[in-house]
């Protein structure tokens, strides 16, 4: 569904990502997982074409996205959330979710100043589908809720709404950026159920960027591994946790290796 | 899980800050010499207020003292907290603070007595003297400045230690005289259309203000029929609004068309100058409306609206008059106006093409240059066999409308010209505003790169509300032609496209009702930047009010008279998020509501 093939992003001298290879095929959770700053954000920020890469190609269902605008990968079929939830605070909560399905809603100022039948279908049928996407969340952020500011709500809230909004764009792959972090034990293992749910009820196709370890070992198919822009491990949950590399990029070398660097060293 | 908002209040407020009734008496020291200095004493005094006792001109001075003492002693109740027992210290304060205020201009009359600098400062005259010691002797009035701000700001303190109703009492019967006043012109119009003359004979001095005995009136009248009145009008209120959703529609609907209704009677009953007077404000309510979709709606901020309005007139003359230089066709007004919407929603695509792309200060610098640009286009000698140059296009006919003739000769039938634009207006925006792009133009004002991820195609969205905010201008632009009968560039400085901006703020951005009524009150009392206003004596002072009224709204009120509920949420975030979590209506956490 998604090959990424020899990506690199550079910031000026700096190396976000290098040579990144990634697949996701239809169906799958893949999570991405890697220590601060080892660019699993800005793998997401260019899967959504909010980064442009130097160089590589990024293909999804057979076309590729590079030089899209951010609003022409979503309407290709990708949604994202972010890493510090960004929601429009001061619109309700439905209209959050209602301004998700701009790209796939096409009434204009003709339909708006004159209240048009198809006009009034259209506001309908996007009114519905939020409803239904914030439904899945259980009660939280519907009934009263429905129009109440998004600033008001609790912060696992508003990364339920987030993730909402992101549904409300009808994808068919879905970018979470750590969707649980900030959330009590309870509350993640809720979503973490949800996340699953969201495969199998919405089929939605999941790539997660997290760092909560329980989480990653239930819900992903695959985890990738990163560290300082490369993909340094793939894998299988069990796989991936017992790779030394990966061992190294989390806790560093081993006492007795540096150990044996400062003997060296003088 | 609650939090705390019905348990005993855990802090006490603190207690009376002498440093702050301190500084706030250096603020009326200063703030006094410095109206006195910008001349608004002298300026204003022509202006009665009270007949032989209160001119505008002293009241710029009076007002100090009282509302100085009177924020002085204002102090912030956060909720969990006990309000501080006011006392006489309270009192003692309120007078320290026009006490200052009036040793200011005491040390003003003795700096002007001893010294001249006339020459960078105009006002530093014997005049202001002379008004300053109410034409007797300096020492005099020093002793009577004194003891007069002593008392104003006694009095502005005492506002917060005298019982609630009494102080809401004496806020209503001062303000309803000073608004009784200042509507004069107003007031005495609409009632000689009634042939009501006698009432404002009786209240209204020949020359202009209020008779005492009219002010009293007034007086015992603001505080008779909020008696009489009571408390009806709030539970009529209450009634609607538990009414179940249709009917409240229709109570709604019905009250929309008899106050339309109204306001299309309202200016057979007007004499020229009102009428005048408020098919100016209906311009300007034109031209705030699309700006408003612009700045209030989509995040835009566009220090050059003035090009479409430019656009909107010039091209209404080029089109309808017989004298324009270059093209001529003479069309009928209405035809021309299409034309010209479509025109000037082109010109909206091609000034916004290219800045669109850019954010924040850039777009603002951006606009202001093109709103420029297009007013030195059609100055140019370049153009000038098109659009006259610096001469103008001249005499453009009214509109026909095939039983009278709208031009500026009938301002009454330009009212009504503009009223109906205005409706037009509304229903745009106000449809627009509840659309797909009114959300989509929502979602850019809170984060334009979200809203890009979420779908939103940016680019065309900011065009969109670029083309429909010049649509509207466009309107102004086209009764504005046929209006004034003849236009030149000077019509279109960049101080409209500020002062616009000044009323889209003052009255509340995002807000129909609100960019209406700072329209009424910015324009229709202050006057616009050519226009005079009910105030015209305030015209030399008018950018000084715009400026100091821009500049405490920011400061006090970012949210405008009429405040969006959402821009006020926005710009109160945090106080708004703390209330909320105090009273327990933002959840902490999921107990109470598993799924």
């Amino acid at each position: 569904m998604l090959q990424i093939s020899d990506l690199s992003v550079t910031f000026g001298g700096l190396h976000a990502l290098r040579n990144l290879d990634f697949q996701v095929t239809e169906g799958e959770i893949v999570s991405v997982i890697g220590p601060n700053g080892a660019g699993k954000t800005t793998f997401f920020n260019m899967i959504s074409g909010m980064v442009t890469p130097t160089s590589g190609d990024i293909v999804f269902e057979g076309e590729s996205l590079l030089g899209l605008d951010p609003s022409q990968v979503t309407e290709r079929g990708i949604a994202r959330t972010f890493q510090n939830v960004r929601l429009f605070a001061n619109m309700t909560i439905l209209e959050n979710v209602m301004v998700a399905q701009h790209c796939r809603t096409d009434q204009k100022v003709f339909g708006a100043l004159f209240q048009t039948n198809a006009f009034k279908s259209e506001e309908n049928a996007i009114r519905e589908y939020g409803e239904e996407v914030l439904s899945f969340f259980g009660t939280r952020l519907t009934g009263y809720r429905l129009e109440q500011p998004a600033s008001v709500l609790s912060y696992a809230n508003r990364r339920r709404l987030e993730i909402a909004r992101a549904m409300a764009t009808r994808p068919r792959l879905l970018l979470l950026d750590e969707p649980v972090a900030g959330m009590n034990p309870r509350e993640s293992a809720e979503l973490t159920a949800l996340i699953g749910r969201l495969r199998s009820e919405w089929g939605f196709t999941i790539v997660i960027i997290e760092h909560d370890m329980s989480v990653v070992r239930d819900v992903s198919d695959r985890v990738v591994v990163l560290d300082h822009g490369e993909s340094i491990a793939h894998g299988s949950y069990e796989q991936v946790a017992n790779d030394p590399n990966v061992i190294e990029a989390y806790l560093g070398r081993q006492v007795q290796d540096e150990q044996a660097e400062e003997e060296t060293s003088p | 899980m609650t939090a705390t908002s019905n348990g005993t209040p855990t802090l006490e407020a603190p207690g009376l800050d002498w440093r702050r009734q301190i500084r706030f008496s250096l603020i009326g020291a200063l703030s006094s010499a410095f109206i006195a200095l910008a001349g608004m004493p002298v300026g204003l005094d022509r202006r009665n207020i009270i007949q032989p006792l209160l001119s505008m001109g002293y009241l710029s001075l009076l007002w100090v003292p009282f509302v100085l003492a009177s924020l002085a002693g204002s102090q912030v109740v956060l909720e969990g907290m006990t309000e501080r027992v006011r006392s006489s210290k309270d009192l003692v304060a309120g007078a320290l603070v026009g006490l200052g205020s009036a040793l200011g201009l005491v040390a003003l009359m003795i700096l002007v007595k001893n010294f001249n600098i006339r020459d960078p400062l105009v006002n530093w005259s014997p005049q202001l003297l002379d008004l300053l010691s109410f034409n007797r002797s300096a020492g005099l009035g020093m002793v009577f400045w004194i003891v007069l701000g002593t008392t104003l700001g006694l009095m502005g303190g005492a506002m917060h230690v005298v019982p609630t109703a009494v102080r809401s009492k004496t806020l209503t019967v001062l303000l309803s005289v000073l608004a009784v006043s200042v509507l004069e012109t107003f007031i005495t119009d609409l009632l000689k259309g009634f042939q009501l003359e006698i009432f404002t004979d009786f209240i209204y001095y020949k020359r202009g203000g209020l008779e005492i005995v009219g002010a009293l009136l007034v007086a015992a009248l603001a505080i008779v029929i909020p008696l009489l009145v009571g408390d009806r009008i709030t539970v009529v209120r209450t009634r609607v609004r538990e009414m179940p959703a249709d009917e409240r529609s229709r109570v709604n609907l019905i009250l929309l068309l008899v106050g339309s209704a109204l306001l299309l009677v309202l200016p057979f009953f007007l004499g020229k100058i009102t009428n005048e007077l408020l098919a100016n404000v209906g311009l300007f309510v034109l031209l705030a409306l699309g700006l408003n979709i612009v700045v209030g709606l989509a995040g835009i901020l566009d220090l050059g609206y003035v090009a479409f309005f430019a656009v909107g007139g010039y091209t209404t003359a080029v089109l309808t008059s017989p004298n324009s230089p270059g093209f001529s066709p003479q069309l009928p007004w209405p035809v021309a106006l299409i034309v010209v919407v479509v025109l000037t929603g082109l010109v909206g695509l091609f000034i916004g093409a290219p800045v669109i792309r850019m954010r924040g200060d850039y777009l603002a610098i951006v606009t202001l240059g093109f709103g420029e640009i297009i007013r030195l286009l059609f100055l140019s000698d370049w153009l000038s066999g098109w659009f006259g140059g610096a001469q103008g296009i001249t005499n453009i006919p009214g509109v026909d409308v095939g039983f009278a003739t709208v031009n500026g000769i009938d301002p009454r039938s330009v009212f009504l010209l503009v009223l109906v634009f205005s409706a037009i207006a509304i229903y745009i925006s106000w449809r627009l505003e509840h659309s797909r792009i009114g959300r989509a133009w929502m979602a850019i004002r809170e984060d334009e790169d979200v809203a890009e991820a979420m779908g939103v195609n940016t680019t065309n969205t900011k065009l969109m509300a670029f083309v429909v905010g010049a649509v509207l201008a466009s309107f102004s632009g086209a009764i504005f032609s046929a209006k004034v009968g003849s236009i030149f560039p000077t019509s279109f400085l960049m101080l409209i496209s500020i002062i616009i901006l000044v009323v889209v703020i003052v009255g509340g951005m995002g807000n129909i009702v609100g960019v209406i009524v700072g329209a009424l009150v910015l324009i229709g009392i202050l006057g616009g930047p050519k226009q005079p206003g009910l105030l015209q004596e305030f015209s030399e002072f008018k950018l000084l009010i715009y400026g100091a009224l821009l500049v405490w709204m920011m400061l006090k009120r970012p949210e405008g008279l009429v405040p969006n509920v959402r821009r006020s949420r926005e710009l109160h975030q945090e106080e708004f998020l703390q209330d909320a979590w105090l009273k327990g209506e933002i959840d902490t956490d999921d107990e109470e509501n598993p799924s």
